[in-house]
């Protein structure tokens, strides 16, 4: 797992596999920066996520649910294409706000496009 | 007729969730399943596993799952077993949504449903689960999709 943190916005990317063995770990690394720092915002680029089921779908609704109170917001960004399906399924994709590349969110973070 | 089965049981730890993961995709290889064949048993049996392992055995990672394999000419049999707490409303828990655990969804049985073409939950409370998931081979299936 990768991280970077650039204008209070937390960029992880993820990669292995998201499942019941990874996901409480993943679910403290994003909320330490919740809780610690104020990060609102959360890109997480899952281009090497090589498998995902409901434990790690959890995670990434949970973090969306805890900060849409917040006023935050979650990006996933580089999803193949059968992790795409599984989340699909999963209604996530209704949910939440997905880019096919992570420079195209932080671009348009950065220009104010969209917070 | 059985041309194949295998069995595995394995401590209640989520380590060995991606074990349980590898043997059902050597075996779907094995059996010339496509890659997105092999990716829905996957999910099926990590959904499964996670269960026995979370609610039937409530995390304490003292506990055996038992998974068996049987392959026939037409169809690949999946049974995860626990002897764990069991469930008490089998038709409540495979609502979609239904969950004890916040964090994950509800959707491990909208998975399993979802991904393989049959789907039976026997559960004795105290005494244990055993989910059966059957895939049907050669394209046979009514349900193929």
């Amino acid at each position: 797992m990768e991280k970077v943190i650039e204008r209070q916005t937390l960029i992880l990317r993820l990669n292995g596999e998201l499942d019941m063995k990874t996901a409480d770990s993943l679910k403290q690394a994003i909320d330490t920066e919740i809780d610690r720092k104020g990060i609102r915002t959360v890109i997480l680029n899952l281009q090497d996520v090589q498998f995902i089921d409901s434990s790690g779908l959890g995670v990434i609704l949970g973090r969306y649910k805890k900060l849409y109170p917040l006023n935050g917001k979650v990006y996933v960004t580089n999803v193949p294409a059968h992790i795409y399906k599984i989340m699909e399924l999963a209604g996530l994709t209704k949910i939440i706000s997905f880019y096919p590349e992570e420079s195209i969110i932080r671009e348009e973070l950065r220009k104010g496009n969209v917070r | 007729m059985k041309t194949n089965q295998l069995g595995l049981s394995f401590s209640s730890i989520p380590e060995n969730v991606g074990i349980a993961r590898m043997l059902i995709a050597s075996i779907g290889a094995q059996l010339d399943l496509s890659l997105n064949e092999i990716e829905e048993l996957k999910v099926a049996v990590s959904e499964a596993v996670s269960n026995a392992i979370i609610h039937g055995y409530r995390k304490n990672p003292g506990n055996i799952v038992f998974l068996e394999l049987e392959i026939e000419n037409d169809s690949l049999k999946i049974i995860v077993r626990d002897e764990g707490c069991g469930i008490s409303n089998v038709e409540e828990a495979m609502q979609p949504a239904f969950s004890t655990d916040p964090e994950r969804m509800g959707l491990g049985f909208v998975f399993m449903q979802s991904f393989m073409d049959e789907l039976n939950v026997e559960s004795v409370v105290d005494e244990g689960t055993t989910v059966t998931m059957v895939k049907y081979l050669n394209h046979i299936s009514p349900s193929s999709h």
